[in-house]
């Protein structure tokens, strides 16, 4: 992994204040535009990535030359139209993009390493919005996200009620669940089993790929329906007629995997992993809300959107998506419509399960481009 | 008024004040929440069941969530919107009494419409054929139909007596134009009743 230069970069004016208590002082954050920014600054549409993604949304990706990871849905006559919407993109704190993270170098010119304050999915929100600020947006034509960029989304709707006037989450979630925890945290024990994490401190040396290999390997399964693993790879052999009798990748769903695992080496920081993952698994929009007694009512979180007040919102999940499935989608409607905002709701069908919002669904281009009229 | 709605949704656009807060449950393809919003200037929400129809919607820009109104109605606040309708939805619900209660009570004035069974097609195909009726209203056999709680004008009368609902105005259609109310219970096809309760 490298930590690049992106091609815009803006460094906080002052220190960013962080759920934890600390402040991080120097934060940068790295993005991408595309499309022109109108004259009163309204067509300004935010992208949240997700936990792995990065502001390379529609331009090719400066390690891997791949292209960008949403160029299907962001561009010149695509559902976010690039000629009608100004596109901003930020690579989140805590990541590797560019943007401040544990691969950053701290004040004494080493890299913070786990000397980085633990951060929140509101932080990185915080984050966003000082971007912002220094951009002069005052309020977001739409702010979009899918899966943790859908988590973004809803903090920045509940604590920023008036930067956005429309919320577009897919495939996301109000709250970590015990699930979405534990397979996180079989990530990040295998990042720090690798004997090259040496408690976070490897920037001098070796990274340990092979610990943050068999987190993507772990997390990848999570993103994937297991009708479309079938589909995809059944029990076919890999460039072998029969079984090895021995631990090869024999079948072609390891190779893929070990394929996605290692290529995923090459682009991110094993930190950065376990600090994000951290992030997602503290996120539960209602307790950040809590008034104190009896149970955290998520609906409390949406206050700023009261009686159509607020934000025009609209959810979509994915019938075969099992790491954020339909029913928390329905969760957060069933708040957004205790509250009186407008809100819609679809589930669509693609058998690509949670990765369904980065993938060929014509129905999701449709709600999308519908949802930005 | 656009002469694509069907007759109901025209009678009930055609009667929801400007600036009004509105849910169209079972809102279809959203023919009657774009007219509203985009004509009458009101905050028109839908629910509907069927996923490829609320996709249309939100296609279409409206705002419209995916859900059981049998269940999903619960969400919503005690008088929530200034009207809720329920246009040829009524007949499909799994309890119409206890729909009629969650209209009145997310809605401060509901707008029922349904298909009347005792329409004199009906009866005639029930009387002379012996068999349920396939007609205009009723275009779908008794085995295929969504409408499990078929519910005839007179029907509908005493279930708002016994629940002591209001009726502020109603309208009945045959063959696409409004009859008088003293014949609707078999010249009727169609009922639309604007309803309230205090």
């Amino acid at each position: 992994m490298t930590n690049m230069a992106a091609s815009k970069s803006y460094t906080l004016p002052a220190d960013l204040p962080l759920d934890s208590g600390e402040a991080l002082a120097g934060v940068e954050i790295a993005y991408e535009t595309y499309g022109e920014l109108n004259e009163d600054k309204s067509n300004a549409i935010l992208i949240c990535h997700a936990l792995t993604g990065d502001q390379y949304v529609a331009s090719d990706h400066p390690v891997t030359g791949k292209p960008g990871w949403w160029v299907r849905m962001v561009g010149p006559d695509k559902p976010i139209d690039t000629n009608r919407f100004h596109v901003i993109c930020a690579n989140v704190i805590g990541s590797c993009m560019g943007s401040s993270g544990p691969a950053s170098l701290a004040s004494d010119g080493q890299p913070y390493a786990m000397r980085f304050p633990v951060i929140t999915i509101r932080d990185m929100v915080r984050g966003q919005i000082a971007l912002l600020d220094g951009l002069g947006i005052s309020q977001l034509h739409t702010v979009i996200g899918g899966s943790m960029g859908g988590m973004q989304a809803l903090s920045l709707a509940a604590n920023f009620p008036t930067r956005a006037a429309r919320v577009l989450v897919l495939a996301s979630t109000a709250r970590h669940s015990a699930q979405n925890i534990a397979f996180h945290e079989v990530g990040r024990q295998a990042i720090m089993a690798d004997p090259n994490w040496q408690e976070g401190d490897y920037y001098a040396g070796a990274a340990p790929d092979a610990g943050l290999a068999v987190a993507r390997m772990a997390a990848h399964i999570t993103y994937l329906s297991e009708e479309g693993l079938t589909d995809k790879f059944g029990r076919r052999l890999q460039n072998r007629d029969t079984k090895s009798f021995g631990f090869d990748a024999d079948f072609q769903v390891e190779s893929y995997l070990r394929y996605q695992g290692s290529g995923f080496t090459q682009r991110f920081d094993a930190n950065s992993y376990l600090y994000i993952t951290r992030a997602m698994d503290y996120f539960d929009l209602a307790e950040e809300f809590a008034s104190g007694e009896g149970d955290a009512k998520l609906a409390d979180a949406f206050a700023g959107h009261a009686r159509g007040e607020g934000a025009r919102f609209c959810l979509v999940s994915f019938d075969t998506d099992w790491l954020y499935p339909t029913a928390e989608s329905r969760h957060i409607v069933h708040a957004l419509n205790a509250v009186g905002a407008p809100v819609s709701f679809v589930e669509l069908s693609a058998p690509y399960g949670h990765d369904s919002f980065l993938l060929d669904v014509p129905a999701l281009d449709r709600v999308v481009e519908g949802f930005l009229k | 008024m656009s002469s694509l709605l069907r007759p109901d949704l025209e009678v009930i656009a055609s009667h929801i004040a400007p600036g009004t807060r509105v849910l169209d449950i079972g809102c279809g393809d959203g023919a009657l929440l774009a007219e509203l919003q985009t004509r009458h200037n009101v905050d028109a929400r839908g629910m509907e069941i069927d996923a490829e129809r609320v996709e249309k919607c939100v296609a279409r820009g409206l705002s419209v969530m995916q859900g059981d109104a049998n269940r999903d109605l619960a969400q919503y606040p005690d008088k929530s919107f200034d009207y809720a309708i329920l246009s040829q939805t009524l007949q499909t619900s799994v309890r119409p009494d206890l729909m009629l209660d969650e209209l009145l009570r997310v809605g401060r004035r509901a707008f029922v419409s349904f298909p009347n069974f005792a329409h004199w097609r009906t009866r005639a195909a029930l009387m002379f054929g012996g068999k349920m009726p396939v007609t205009r209203a009723l275009p779908v056999s008794w085995y295929a139909t969504q409408n499990i709680h078929h519910v005839t004008i007179a029907d509908f009368r005493e279930l708002l007596a016994e629940k002591e609902v209001a009726v502020e105005q109603q309208w009945f259609f045959s063959s696409d134009k409004p009859i008088g109310a003293a014949s609707a219970n078999w010249r009727g096809e169609f009922a639309v009743f604007l309803l309230s309760r205090d």
